[in-house]
This record gives structure tokens, sequence and C-alpha cells, in this order.
């Protein structure tokens, strides 16, 4: 594999809150190539904020260290605002869960989609450009008429047709790698696949590096290259997605006794008990 | 008498009472320890303790009877002896700030007094009632929310007659209708709870349910209120005082005192300047005061 | 929902003919549209008997108004049944409301006017006020509000926190007076008292009333030049307070919208702050904002009651006050009733702009 996509040593981050400093991520360290990495967690495990920190878009209350932070041939700890904005959208972008949030209520959907596209396009594209390029994305993530669904209002469409639509978004603007953070939790488990193979499709079609974060493992295995498992802002174990079943950390084996499995009914699910000791070694 | 009945008898209809009683303090105990880590509102708490304790002690601060003339004293400038100077009747200028404190506290008092109480009832009243009790008194809380505060209160200040009771009474006449709509919004949520349903059950009258169960719980929401609108109180008082149509004299107003003050303004300011500052403290601890209550209650607005 | 349960159990339901729903879906709008002038007109006339009684409580006789403090007991008695004084309650305030529809607001009893013709000459007075001071509000207080809460727990935002609690605590009055003391007569910045000065008084013929609009029309730039001198510190000084108002009420409907998911996504998609504001968290608040100045107008028509006095502006507040020292009862229920009439009519406006504007309502 040649230099790869993101690169992260020893990545922490701190918030500053009212009751003293917390550490949301203690020394992450992986590198992401074209391939699918998931990060797994609960909530609180600190895998959202490993994504925005890759972006830089965490609050200001935030502190990022890291031995090395590279996105994209970027150092992300120092480059200055121009140089982030010039990387955000156009080399990495970010699906976020829930579309009735993450658009804009009150802009007709094609309009968010063609302002990422004219924000990276080399030459300045005229209005025309970007909606011939609106419409055309619209239909890479398979909305049938285009032309009435950019039209509309976030509020007027289905969760599903959302989450389409900010995959298009994001697309816009020809990132190498994207940021999927639970992309799939907020819709309904009809829709899940639908807009999960397209993901898959396009990330293999245009070969990109994607980072899929979600809290659901069985959903991750299936899905992704490689899994990092997170406990309390750390990666307590990394392995590939197809040696998950023999996973050595007594968290992910938690984990895993405590899924429920159609063949093999269960009396009583186990329940995961926590050793304070995962919290510090890794 | 509770030693003389059984210990048994005391336990669950005690325990419970001073369970809840513990956690409305625990309740109370932890707002304080949020609100003491706003220092603004600190100020705020200070200053309006201050106007309190000036109040009181009136007598005791200003040594001087602040309705004294001495024409032969008229409009001195600050001195030692007259910390803020003299006004054109030859009064202490400090004297009448300080039994002025006493006269905010009368107006602030008399409208808390008035104010609570009727919209409470009003709004409690309107959304237990519901149907055409409710929308019979909601429009005429309209119609009371569709003046502007100050010009309604001029005309009922003047239509009651000037004097200091008045004027309580007239800005009490306007400043009711968003108490009542807050008790009203409250008391909807609280209709269909579960305990009012198990207290209809046993037989309770309406009227009972909304005096001794619903408009309790309303109170600690309607003291807020009313206090984050006290700032709005005290500047429409001082208003209605300069136009002069608040207390009257010889009795001492900071916003009369500005009024007559006026004419004299260019060559002694100090007659305006210390009842204008008075009423700008005093209001600007009530807004300081509000907004760290606010933040206590409702942490989201600036966290 | 028809498709559920109609076929089912209601076969033959009119519902189902097209043209039936049709005609029925215009008769509930039309219903909706009469029960909204419905209760407007309640609304109204719940004002009118407000001003009613508060006519009728007023300390004056509305006897000797007419007639002066001289007069003998037959006239006395002649003119209270004229005015219809021994009627019960109910039909005076059936004939007060029959007037006011007419137009017909009574006599001051001061000024010897007809008390509409004297609002009429009024309210463009303080209506130049409160604009200007709206414009001073919006241009100042909203950039204001945006910048604080874009840089909340910086500096600028503590300095537009204490513009906004200085706007809350300290009194119009007092300032305006601190400020007459100051930029008239120790600099002579600004004249005051008035709308001109006296020398251009009558020299112009109004034609909106609006004096800026009228010396500019008129091309009479000395005495535009005058006109601005006078209405500088009132119209800055009333805007000071919807300053206070607007850059506060713009910061936390900010903030709030910059928690939002979407201001997220929107600087993932890699634009600036500058535009992550204006483009999208902007567009999120348009609506309220307006509610707001609607509000800051009406709110201002408080503060100018004060302002008008201090300053000597010749406008409904000063009517209104002169009024209510003079005890002139017609006056002081027609101002009242203009007052609260423009008081509902902006808060009406703003309320059907607000459903008409706000892109989710449809």
């Amino acid at each position: 594999m040649s230099a790869p996509l993101v690169s992260a040593r020893n990545l922490t981050v701190r918030f500053a809150t009212q009751k003293g400093p917390v550490d949301a991520v203690r020394g992450v360290s992986f590198d992401l190539g074209r391939e699918k990495i998931g990060i797994v967690g609960e909530s609180g495990s600190g895998k959202s904020t490993v994504g925005r920190a890759l972006m830089r878009l965490l609050p200001r209350s935030a502190t990022v260290a890291a031995d090395r932070l590279v996105v994209c041939d970027t150092d992300v700890l120092a480059a200055d605002e121009k140089i982030m904005r010039r990387i955000r959208g156009r080399r990495i972008g970010l699906i976020m869960q829930d579309p009735k949030y993450s658009l804009n209520p009150v802009v007709p959907v094609g309009l968010q989609i063609a302002e990422t596209f004219r924000l990276h396009s080399p030459a300045h594209a005229g209005a025309r450009a970007a909606r011939e390029a609106t419409l055309a994305l619209l239909r890479q993530v398979r909305i049938h008429d285009p032309e009435r669904v950019a039209g509309l209002y976030p509020h007027q469409i289905s969760g599903g047709m959302g989450q389409r639509v900010m995959i298009a978004m994001v697309l816009a603007g020809g990132p190498e790698v994207l940021i999927a953070d639970e992309p799939t939790s907020a819709l309904d488990v009809t829709v899940r696949m639908e807009v999960l193979s397209l993901l898959d499709e396009l990330v293999a079609r245009k070969g990109l590096g994607l980072l899929f974060i979600s809290h659901d493992l069985n959903l991750v295995r299936r899905f992704c290259d490689r899994v990092l498992i997170m406990y309390a802002g750390r990666v307590v174990e990394a392995l590939k997605a197809s040696e998950i079943d023999h996973a050595k950390h007594p968290y992910t084996q938690g984990l895993l006794a405590s899924l429920p499995l159609i063949r093999q009914p269960r009396e009583i699910l186990p329940t995961l008990v926590r050793d304070p000791a995962w919290r510090e070694s890794a | 008498m509770s030693a003389s009945s059984p210990a048994i008898d005391d336990g669950p209809t005690r325990g419970p009472a001073r369970s809840a009683l513990d956690a409305a303090l625990k309740q109370v105990a932890a707002g304080w320890a949020s609100y003491r880590r706003h220092p603004l509102g600190m100020v705020g708490l200070a200053l309006i303790a201050a106007l309190l304790a000036t109040a009181l002690l009136a007598p005791l601060i200003a040594h001087v009877d602040p309705n004294a003339q001495d024409l032969r004293q008229r409009l001195l400038p600050p001195s030692a002896l007259h910390w803020f100077g003299t006004d054109h009747l030859g009064r202490d200028v400090f004297a009448r700030v300080v039994y002025g404190a006493r006269t905010t506290v009368q107006i602030v008092a008399l409208v808390t007094v008035l104010v609570a109480p009727l919209g409470l009832v009003i709004g409690t009243a309107s959304g237990y009632a519901g149907g055409l009790v409710d929308e019979v008194l909601m429009r005429v809380t309209d119609i009371f929310l569709s003046f502007p505060g100050l010009v309604l209160a001029l005309g009922f200040a003047a239509a009651l007659g000037p004097g200091l009771t008045n004027a309580g009474i007239a800005i009490s006449l306007t400043a009711w209708p968003p108490i009542a709509r807050l008790a009203r919004a409250e008391t909807l949520s609280l209709r269909n709870a579960d305990f009012i349903a198990a207290v209809r059950l046993q037989g309770a009258t309406p009227m009972r349910i909304v005096l001794r169960h619903i408009l309790p719980l309303c109170i600690p929401s309607v003291i807020v209120r009313v206090t984050l609108n006290m700032a709005g109180v005290i500047l429409t008082a001082a208003g209605l005082g300069f136009l002069g149509l608040g207390a009257q004299p010889p009795l001492a107003e900071w916003g009369s005192m500005v009024s007559t003050g006026r004419q004299f303004m260019l060559d002694s300011p100090w007659v305006v300047a210390a009842p204008g500052l008075s009423i700008a403290a005093i209001s600007l601890a009530f807004n300081l005061a509000g907004d760290a209550l606010r933040d206590v209650l409702d942490p989201r607005n600036e966290a | 929902m028809s498709a559920a349960h109609g076929p089912t159990l209601h076969t033959a339901s009119p519902a189902d003919d097209p043209e039936d729903d049709r005609v029925r879906r215009f008769l509930a709008g039309l219903g909706r549209v009469a029960g909204r002038l419905l209760s407007i007109a309640l609304t109204l006339l719940g004002l009118l008997l407000l001003t009613f009684t508060m006519g009728r409580l007023l300390p004056a006789d509305p006897v000797l108004a007419v007639t002066g403090a001289e007069v003998n007991k037959a006239t006395y008695d002649r003119v209270y049944a004229e005015l219809g004084l021994d009627r019960p309650l109910w039909e005076q305030f059936a004939s007060y409301v029959g007037n006011v529809l007419r137009g017909d607001l009574g006599v001051s009893a001061t000024t010897g006017h007809s008390v509409l013709s004297d609002l009429g000459h009024v309210f463009p007075a303080t209506f130049e006020l409160a604009v200007f001071a709206v414009i001073t509000g919006v241009a100042i207080g909203l950039p204001l509000g945006i910048v604080a809460a874009v840089n909340r727990g910086r500096l600028i935002d503590h300095v537009a926190r204490i513009i906004g609690l200085a706007g809350h605590s300290v009194p119009i009055f007092w300032l305006g007076l601190m400020a007459l003391f100051v930029f008239y007569a120790k600099l002579h910045w600004v004249d005051a008292s008035g709308r001109l000065s006296v020398f251009y008084e009558g020299m112009l013929e109004p034609v909106t009333g609006l004096l800026l609009l009228d010396t500019a029309m008129a091309r009479d730039w000395d005495m535009f030049r005058d006109a601005v001198s006078h209405i500088v510190l009132p119209g800055l000084l009333l805007g000071y307070y919807s300053v206070a108002y607007i850059s506060r009420m713009t910061r936390s409907f900010m903030l709030e919208q910059l928690n939002q998911e979407y201001v997220i996504a929107a600087r993932a998609k890699g634009l600036s702050t500058a535009q992550v504001v204006w483009r999208h968290a902007f567009k999120n608040i348009r609506v309220q904002l307006l509610t707001i100045v609607a509000l800051t107008l009406g709110g201002l028509l408080d503060g100018a009651v004060l302002v008008e006095t201090v300053f000597g502006w010749p406008g409904l507040g000063q009517y209104l006050t002169r009024g209510l020292t003079m005890n002139d009862m017609n006056v002081v229920m027609g101002a009242v009733l203009l007052t609260g009439a423009m008081f509902m009519a902006i808060n009406l406006i703003s309320d059907r702009l607000y459903r008409i504007l706000d892109a989710r309502t449809h």
C-alpha cells in the first residue's frame, strides 16, 4: 500500500469542562488506506470525536494533540483554518447521523448539494453547471426524479432519501476519504440496507477510504475490512473483520457474547461486566 | 402532639412528607450552589440586599429628614455635609435617595403581592377549566397584552388618581398577563398527571384540586418569572413618577426626583444624577439576578 | 386515511366525491378566515371596553370639560343629558363604539380640535422617531448579536452583553436628560426640543408628515439638516434601547442555530465561518428576527412616551401625557386606543408574515 490517506499516532482529545478537563480520546493510532475501517464503541467511547478531530470540527473547548495526525497529505495539527477549509469537503467528507438535523431545514436540498460542488469545482462553475452536477449526483445516489427532489426542503423528504441526499452532498466535493458517523442509526430498518449498499457501491467504485463509525458490531463486521474497538477513549483492540470471532480482549468478547443469535437461541443474554482495568491498559 | 400518637401511625404519613421536604431542600441547595457560580448574579443579589437594608434602616443611614427644607441651602454641590448635594428646596439629596429606596421597595412588594396571586388564579382557573372559561380569560389576557405596558399603566394611573398605591395597582394591572399565561401552561401540563387523576377519584372538587394541588406547584416558576420581570416594573414605576403619575410630593421617589431636578440640571447636575443612577443600579441588579436565575433553571440557554 | 377506513365503513360517503370535497375544503377555509376575523373583532371590542372604562374612571367631569367651570345647574343638566351620561352604561358604551367606528373620537377639551385630527398631526412625528430608532436598532443590534454569538465568551460578547444590560436597566428618560446635558448644553452638537428650529416653523407644507422625507423632497437641505439635528438624539436614544433588545435576541437565536448539526455539516463541506453564519444559520433565524423587529416597534411606543416628554417631541406620547395631566378624557381615550390598535396591528401582521415566510410550515 502507498502512503495512507489518514494516519493518526497517539491521538488525544481533551475537553475543558466545568468539572475540569476530560480526555474523550486517549492515544488512538491507526492508518486508513483505500479500505473500510469500522470504529465500534458505545456512546461516550470517543468514536465520533475521533472522526471530527480528523476534520478539526470540534468545539473550541477541545484540545487535540497527537504525535502525528496527517489527513490527505496535510498535517492537521499544523494547518491553519484556510488550509483546513480546502481539505474539508474537497478531500475528506463527513456523513452525519440524521438528515433531519444535518441538512439545513430552510434551504432546498438541491442547493445544498450545488453549494458543495461550486465550492470545490476547479474553475468557477456557473449555476447551470452546478445544477447539472447536482442532478447527476442525485441520480448516482439512486434518486429517480432528481428534478423534483432537488427543489424539496429537507422536511419534505423521507429519512432514507434524506440520507441519500446527504451522501450526494458529501460526494459533490469529490473527496478521497469519507467519515460516516452512524449513517444508518436514525433510519428505519427497511431502508438501512439500501443506504448501506449504496455507500458500499460508491466507495468501491470511486476507490475511497471509509471510516465507518458505529455502535453496531454485527453491522461493522459484515461491512468493513478492519475494525477498531473503542472503550473509554482508547482503542482496546484492532483486528480484521473476518477474525473478529477470535477477539482476545475481554471487552470485545463480552460484546460478542451479548449479541443475540438467530440460530442458537439463548435463554438469557449475558450482561457485559466492565473491568475498570480496561480503561487504562490497551 | 406527635409524642402521644403511636409511632406506627407516624411513619407512613410523615415519611413521604419529610422526604418530599428533603428533596425540595436539596433542590434549593443545588440551585443555590449553581447560582453562586455566577459572579454577576451574586452582585445583583448583593445590590438587592443593599436596597432592602437601605429601605429598612433608612433613618439610621440618613441622619436628616428627607423633607426638611432649608431655602438658604438650596442647590449646594456635594460636600462632606451633603454627600449628594441639596435640591432646589434645600433638601438633602442623599437622604431623599435613601428614603426613595423605601418607596421602591413598597412598589416592588405591592406589585408582587398583587400580580402573583392574580396571575396564578386566572392562569390555573383558565388552564384547569378549559373550554369557554379558558377562551374568555385568555381573550382578556390577550387584550391586556396588546398594550405597551407603560401606556396602559399611565392610563390606569391617571384613572385611579396619582399616588404610590395607585401606581402599584396600575402597574400590577399591566404585569399580570404573562404570569397568567405561565400558570396556565403549567396547569395544562399538570392537569392530566396521574396524581391529579388520583385526587379526582377520591372525590375532590375542582376548586380543591386547583387550590390545593395545582396552584402550589405553579408557585416556584411564578416567583422566578416575577423576579425576571421586576426590572421592568421598577422602570415603569420610575417612568410613572417621572411623568408625575406615581408617588406624589413631598414623598421621596427617584423618578419624580429626576423630573423635578430637570430644570436645575444644567447648573446642578447632581440633583438628577443620584436618583437616576439609583434606578439604574436596582434595575440592573434585578436583571443580573434574573439572568443568573434563568441560567440555573435552564442551563441550555447559556451552557 | 380514507383509503384505510373509507370503503368498508361508509361506501357511499359524500366525502369520496372529489367535487364535494373541494366545496367542503373551501367552506372550511372560509370558516377559518371568518373565525380569525371574529377573533380580531372581539379583541378590538375588548380594547374599546378597556379605553371606555379608563375614560369613565378618569377623575374628569366630561360636562365641565364642555361647559367650563362656571356653569349653572340648568345648563349642567342639559349638557349632562346631551352627552348621554344619564343613560345606562352599556348604552353609553354602545354609542362610544358607534362613534369610534364612524371615526368620531370626540373633541379635545384642551386644544379644541377633534381628537382624530390631532392624532393625525402627532402620529407622523412618533412614527418618524420610531422608524429612525428601529433602523438604528437593526443596523447595529443585528450584526452585534451575530458577532457576539459567533465569538461567545470572548471580549465582543461581553461588550454586547454590557450594552444589552445597560439598555435594560438605565431609565430612558434619565439617559435622555444626560444626553441633552452633554451633547446639547455642553458640546452644542445637536439641537433640542421639537422637530425643527422655531425659525423654520410653518415654512414647509407637510406631505408625508415625516420631516426628513418632506424636507428632502422639497430639496431644502438647510431645513433637512435642521430636522436631522433635532431627531438624531431622541432617535439614537430610542434606537439604543432597540439595539439592546435586538442584539440580545439575535445572539440567543444565533447560538441556538450554531449548536445545530447542520452547522457542523456546513463546516464539513469546507465553508468559512462567515459563510456558515450568513448562508446557513442566518437563513434559519430571519423569520424569528422579523417578529422581534415588530415587537421592538411596539415596545418603542412605550419608550417614545418618555423620550418625547424629555425632548419636547410633538408626538403621540407627548399628546397622551399632556391629556393625562390635563384630565382631557377624549384625548386619553383616543391616544390609548390608537396605541393599542397599532400594537395589535403590528402583532397581527408579524404573526401572518411568520406563517407565510417560514418554509417549514408549508
